[in-house]
């Protein structure tokens, strides 16, 4: 047989079939081999629990990923997601069983926001519970699919069972919302979606210093409009009327009202849980705030608090949280030393 | 190197008159009803996977259009792209492979029984792999490998036997020559079957991020070495059939092919500018993105030479109007796919909905209009039945419109979105600008379902007149 590609058909495809397996080995094979031999996950991070595999199992079954990266770009853009992506983050993530391959998390469409950090960023389970049943319950104009048949209905839920309530407009019309096991494996995958600090394992100083990082990096551009509808709106709701019985509304509330503004900054830098608001108790929990928005941010989003939605309360400066802040700082480290 | 074959030289009209289709050609009975299977069934998940893609496409417009668990988004949208890929694609250029690979090496088809097996075992593949993804099963949530393997394992081995059987019919071909198209079309099976075979071993993407490096690399090489090879190989030998003359250049071909098996190799990371894979290979994959400007420009460039001086076949055929616009849409996509390569313009368009104004622009536009010239330029000289000039007619032009109607308003809206990320908006801002865009590509997609019925309406026109009949004129 002649050197001919044009007549020759073992040469030809020969040359097709090993060179394509050539050139495959080279660009994908070996790459992912010595990818996977330096996995290595990042020190601070903790081994999934079953239940979060679980939970990671139905973000898969259910297509989440289709609509949810798990990918933060070092780029500007992607600042407000977290740190960067590392490929440490994924290190734990491994072959689900003999049938599945490797979950791929990272995604290639941003329908809906990134989920690397969001355990950090939306840690209350009621919360999540409400947004699966029905985003629409927390998230007026989110276009994120229900997901009814992770809960069922039932008359006279277990004392042991996870109960949820919905506002009216969107609870069942008789009977209990309960979330079943796999609606209770899915929010304790996402809420175990944080990220860890990259070297170092988590110490108040890296925390620090990369807090600080990123608001020299924000100082840019802060307005409290957007940075309510990106902390807060999610409970409290764009109108700031936040959702019967899980979340407050901030209209007319006495702390975000008061002439007085500590408490309206406390519950800011510090969160809240479990304390009844004029009278009403809510099933939410608000997480704090002090890590992730630098006092000028706090300030803003504080005074678009108090003149929207019909508040006219007083202003506030980046001093008044400093202050806040410093004062509580100080009155920690004395009530350690007594 | 610019002989001519001694295929082309072969003097069989195919006549392109818009008003009739002239002779029927001479081929096996057999032939026929394999090849007709093929495409009646690739016809029926045509329908089946764009009428899937029109629900998940309003579903952005109205996201309360039902809770049931089997019909949510998440499940449904990988039972669209799949049943687009393996059962319509991937069938119908079968389909047309099975014809043009025998008529280049004049023989007949290695083995008919083989041909109906591989049918088989794809579409039973296809069938459970949808049930499957609607349970909500699927192999890890990635793209264009979601089928789990035990599933799709039946559709690589439908796809070994394809390969093997072309490979016999050309092995054995009656001509000195491997014409071009066959390059094109068997690399194209060799390669699938590489490239799906890595996708699915495991050892090397066990943990972590490995499984996104095969990622990229596997969801590249599906359009680029299954879809693309297939629809040019193919066209290589329609488009000079049709216009009844030679192609353009032929070593403008061969080029493309060895810097297509190449380059396109390399760029599959492209999918993961910025992500958390070893930088070089982001780095290889952008670069040889800009490379694949020679493959693209090479293969549209001798098809469009080959066009050059028939214009009035074109006004008169109502096939060749469809290989216009799959050329056409070939170096437009790719040429976009190339700007969306470089980090600058990725950081705007990347995650956005310009992918997937992109991924229709390619897979329909560029590939499924070129199989739809091969199927309107081949199955009527088959059977002998033409479809109605009207509803060919039809099909081109809501098609045609269809895709533009989905995907500008895609674009532009994907640029918007990118834009909002980049401007630090809240995330919501990128949500709700969308909706315009969405009824935008809601309306496109209506039209090209429409479009679909007609066309599945078109295939049962062109059915085989009557068995016996044939039986009489294959004999006679
Ligand atoms: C059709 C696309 C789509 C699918 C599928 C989808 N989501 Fe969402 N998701 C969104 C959009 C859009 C938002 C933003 C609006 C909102 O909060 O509802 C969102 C928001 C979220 C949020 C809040 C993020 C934040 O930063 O506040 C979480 C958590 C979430 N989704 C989890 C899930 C889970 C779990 C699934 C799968 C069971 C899922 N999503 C499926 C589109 C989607
Ligand atoms: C995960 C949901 C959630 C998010 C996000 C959230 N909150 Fe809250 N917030 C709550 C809940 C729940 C309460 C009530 C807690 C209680 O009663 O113990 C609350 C209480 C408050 C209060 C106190 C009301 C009162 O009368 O004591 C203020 C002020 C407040 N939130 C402001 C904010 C601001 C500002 C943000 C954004 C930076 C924010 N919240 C984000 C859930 C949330
Ligand atoms: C009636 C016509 C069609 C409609 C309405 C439609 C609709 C859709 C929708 C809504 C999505 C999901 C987009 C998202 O996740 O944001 C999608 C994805 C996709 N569709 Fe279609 N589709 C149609 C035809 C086709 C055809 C014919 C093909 C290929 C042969 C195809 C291939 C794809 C691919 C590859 C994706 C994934 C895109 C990506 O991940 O980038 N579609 N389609
Ligand atoms: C040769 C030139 C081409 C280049 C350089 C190119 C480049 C790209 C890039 C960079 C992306 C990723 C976009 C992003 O996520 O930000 C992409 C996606 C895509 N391309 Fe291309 N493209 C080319 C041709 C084609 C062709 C010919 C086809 C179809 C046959 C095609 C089909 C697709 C599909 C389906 C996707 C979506 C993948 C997904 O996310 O699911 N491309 N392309």
């Amino acid at each position: 047989m002649k050197f001919d590609f044009h007549k020759n058909h073992k040469l030809l495809f020969g040359t097709i079939f090993w060179g394509f397996i050539f050139l495959s080995l080279i660009i994908s094979v070996l790459p992912a081999l010595w990818v996977q031999r330096e996995n290595e996950p990042l020190p601070a991070s903790e081994p999934m629990t079953d239940i979060e595999r679980k939970g990671l199992n139905v973000f898969i079954g259910e297509g989440c990923v289709y609509c949810h990266t798990q990918q933060v770009r070092p780029i500007e853009m992607d600042e407000n997601w977290g740190r960067p992506s590392a490929p440490g983050d994924y290190a734990r993530i491994d072959r689900q069983d003999i049938w599945r391959q490797t979950p791929a998390v990272l995604g290639s469409e941003r329908t809906g926001p990134d989920l690397s950090n969001v355990g950090e960023r939306q840690p209350s389970a009621v919360w999540h519970y409400m947004h699966l049943y029905n985003p629409r319950s927390v998230v007026e104009e989110s276009i994120m699919p229900s997901y009814p048949w992770l809960f069922e209905v039932k008359k006279s839920p277990g004392s042991d069972e996870t109960v949820v309530s919905m506002p009216e407009d969107y609870a069942p019309e008789q009977g209990q919302l309960v979330a079943t096991e796999k609606a209770e494996a899915l929010v304790a995958y996402l809420q175990s979606l944080k990220q860890v600090p990259m070297d170092a394992p988590a110490s108040s100083v890296s925390n620090e210093e990369t807090s600080k990082e990123i608001s020299e990096s924000q100082k840019k551009t802060i307005d409290g409009a957007s940075i309510y509808s990106n902390n807060c709106a999610s409970c409290h709701q764009n109108n700031g009327e936040g959702v019967q019985g899980a979340f407050p509304s901030l209209v007319g509330d006495p702390v975000v009202t008061d002439e007085d503004p500590t408490d309206h900054i406390r519950a800011v830098l510090y969160g809240m849980q479990g304390v009844p608001i004029e009278g009403e108790n809510y099933s939410g929990i608000m997480q704090p705030f002090e890590q992730t928005l630098s006092d000028e941010e706090v300030a803003a989003v504080i005074n678009h608090e108090r003149t929207s939605w019909g508040n006219d309360a007083p202003t506030i400066t980046a001093e008044d949280v400093a202050e806040v802040r410093n004062n509580d700082e100080l009155n920690e480290i004395t009530a350690e030393e007594e | 190197m610019e002989k001519k074959s001694a295929v082309l030289s072969e003097q069989r009209p195919l006549t392109v008159e818009k008003s009739k289709v002239g002779e029927r050609i001479d081929t096996s009975l057999e032939s026929i009803r394999l090849i007709f299977s093929f495409v009646a069934l690739s016809a029926f998940w045509l329908v089946f996977g764009t009428l899937v893609g029109e629900y998940v496409g309003f579903k952005f417009v109205w996201p309360e259009l039902d809770s049931v668990s089997w019909l949510s988004f998440g499940r449904l949208r990988p039972v669209h792209t799949n049943v687009l890929f393996w059962g319509f694609l991937s069938q119908a250029m079968i389909a047309l492979a099975l014809y043009v690979v025998p008529r280049t090496s004049q023989r007949e088809l290695y083995s008919y029984r083989l041909g109906w097996t591989s049918l088989g075992l794809m579409n039973i593949s296809v069938l459970f792999g949808v049930i499957s993804l609607m349970m909500g099963i699927n192999n890890g949530g990635q793209e264009y490998r979601e089928i789990i393997w035990p599933i799709f394992a039946l559709f690589a081995g439908g796809l070994i036997l394809v390969a093997y059987n072309l490979y016999k019919t050309i092995a054995d071909r009656k001509v000195t020559e491997i014409y071009i198209s066959n390059w094109y079309i068997l690399a194209a099976c060799l390669w699938t079957i590489i490239l799906v075979s890595i996708a699915y071993l495991p050892g090397y993407q066990k943990d972590g991020i490995s499984q996104t490096v095969i990622q990229g690399y596997y969801m590249h090489q599906g359009v680029g070495q299954w879809f693309t090879p297939m629809v040019l190989g193919l066209t290589y030998y329609f488009l000079p059939k049709l216009l009844n003359k030679p192609i353009y250049s032929y070593s403008l071909g061969v080029l493309a092919f060895w810097t297509q098996m190449i380059f396109y190799t390399m760029i599959g990371s492209h999918h993961f500018v910025f992500s958390p894979i070893p930088w070089w290979i982001q780095t290889v994959a952008i670069v040889f993105s800009v490379g694949m400007i020679v493959p693209v420009t090479a293969g549209t460039g001798n098809f469009l030479l080959t066009m050059k001086g028939s214009w009035r076949s074109f006004a008169r055929s109502y096939s060749l109007p469809f290989i216009l616009v799959g050329v056409i849409f070939y170096a437009i996509v790719s040429y976009q796919g190339t700007l969306e390569a470089f980090r600058s313009l990725n950081k705007v368009w990347h995650f956005t909905n310009f992918t997937i104004a992109h991924s229709h622009m390619s897979m329909y536009g560029f590939v499924a209009f070129l199989i739809w010239g091969g199927i309107y330029g081949l199955i009527p000289r088959l059977t002998g039945s033409e479809p109605p000039q009207l509803a060919v007619g039809a099909h081109f032009w809501l098609a045609l419109i269809g895709i533009l109607v989905y995907s500008i308003p895609l674009m532009i809206g994907g640029t918007l979105q990118g834009l909002s990320w980049i401007a630090g908006e809240s995330f919501m801002e990128s949500v709700n600008l969308m909706t315009p865009y969405w009824v935008w590509r809601a309306i496109g997609g209506t039209m090209m379902f429409l479009s679909h019925l007609i066309f599945a309406y078109n295939v049962w026109k062109m059915r085989p007149s009557t068995w016996e009949k044939l039986t009489q004129v294959s004999q006679s």
